[in-house]
């Protein structure tokens, strides 16, 4: 006698929290998860959401406790919105820093940092930049232990120029490229 | 155990794995696993290019295709990932706890002999000894929240009802469960 085994199930994840919509309750984001199941997947909402679910759900529970069960998941949600948005400021207040270091009389570098805080991989915008300028690009560990892309070449106002593009697609306009000019101190004379 | 698991930080290295090896594990997950047996080829199909990312503390996760089936500490048995066990929820021995402990669970503590006894938890009823890898259920929920390994048998646990139960290895939402492999 052989026996079906159930071949793969297919799960879905919630959109928002990437969590399976039944915990979506746990993740901190249950009001806009619920938005997201409402438009996307009205079944599984009516299922998980609807009246009767809720009703039965509480039942158990006295009710101070589901008061409390009430409270435990706004202070959870409102959690979640603060740390959202000590995040989106933090983005907002840091600035990219391009930096231009003379690597001898004709030759020069340019050093872009800063530029993880806003979820840019460096090393592939390292490859971007190597591949657009036709130069040698790599990412090292600075002397603030940040990491840092060095571009070869003196290619500051097109790096300005790529990097403000691209932070504006991310719609991240408000921010700051600073440009700085990297001077080496002179001998002094004795 | 994958509560600070950062892509960045704690991935060492990644490389192929030769189809031998690749069927000498296949065997040692369905002997593992014994109900993996019939759906073992749809998990890895024979063509399948099986990669292992070695991490830091004697860490390997195997992976396909982007996304990590299954991960190993030192020689313990093979751990199934989460996403791993949604999809074949059967094949995987399984628990159920109160609900009272998800939001533990979530936030990664073990699990504790009177979750698994309580009202809302259900354990099977055939013994499984301790350090067998299981799925952990929640009361109310058809999806798996967590994966864990046994730390006393479940006759024990039923019997004795206190200290450490399960220790999870891993569960919804952490560093395994987020981690994106390019």
């Amino acid at each position: 006698m052989t026996e079906e085994r159930p071949s793969a199930r297919i799960i879905l994840y919630c959109g928002i929290c990437t969590f399976p919509p039944e915990y979506c309750e746990f993740g901190g984001t249950l009001q806009k998860c619920k938005d997201w199941l409402k438009d996307e997947h009205p079944d599984l909402y009516d299922k998980l959401y609807s009246e009767d679910v809720l009703t039965k759900a509480t039942e158990g529970l006295s009710l101070e406790k589901q008061a409390k069960v009430e409270r435990e998941i706004q202070k959870l949600q409102a959690k979640e919105a603060n740390k959202a948005e000590k995040e989106l400021k933090k983005m907002l207040s840091s600035k990219v820093v391009v930096k231009r270091v003379e690597r001898s009389k004709r030759k020069h570098v340019i050093a872009v940092s800063g530029v993880e805080v806003f979820g840019i991989d460096p090393k592939k915008l390292a490859k971007t930049f190597a591949s657009k300028f036709a130069t040698g690009a790599s990412v090292t560990k600075n002397v603030e232990g940040k990491d840092e892309i060095v571009i070869q070449g003196d290619v500051g106002d097109e790096v300005e120029e790529y990097v403000t593009a691209l932070l504006e697609e991310k719609g991240l306009d408000g921010v700051k490229v600073e440009r700085i000019e990297d001077k080496p101190k002179k001998k002094s004379q004795a | 155990m994958f509560k600070k698991f950062n892509a960045k930080d704690d991935i060492h290295s990644r490389t192929n794995i030769k189809s031998s090896v690749q069927r000498g594990l296949k065997s040692k997950l369905v002997e593992q696993f014994p109900k993996l047996e019939n759906v073992i080829d749809e998990v890895i199909p024979k063509k399948g290019q099986l990669i292992v990312i070695k991490c830091t503390d004697k860490l390997s996760l195997y992976a396909m295709d982007n996304e990590v089936l299954f991960y190993q500490h030192f020689d313990d048995p093979f751990v199934p990932s989460l996403k791993l066990i949604h999809r074949f929820t059967d094949c995987f021995p399984s628990v159920r706890v109160d609900r009272g402990a998800i939001k533990f669970i979530l936030s990664g503590a073990n699990i504790m002999c009177p979750g698994l006894t309580s009202k809302g938890a259900t354990l099977p009823d055939e013994n499984l000894p301790a350090g067998t890898v299981v799925a952990i259920l929640a009361e109310g929920k058809e999806t798996a929240l967590a994966v864990g390994k046994l730390i006393m048998d479940t006759d024990d646990i039923k019997k004795i009802n206190k200290g450490i139960g399960i220790e999870v290895g891993t569960h919804l939402g952490d560093g395994l469960w987020s981690l994106e492999i390019e």
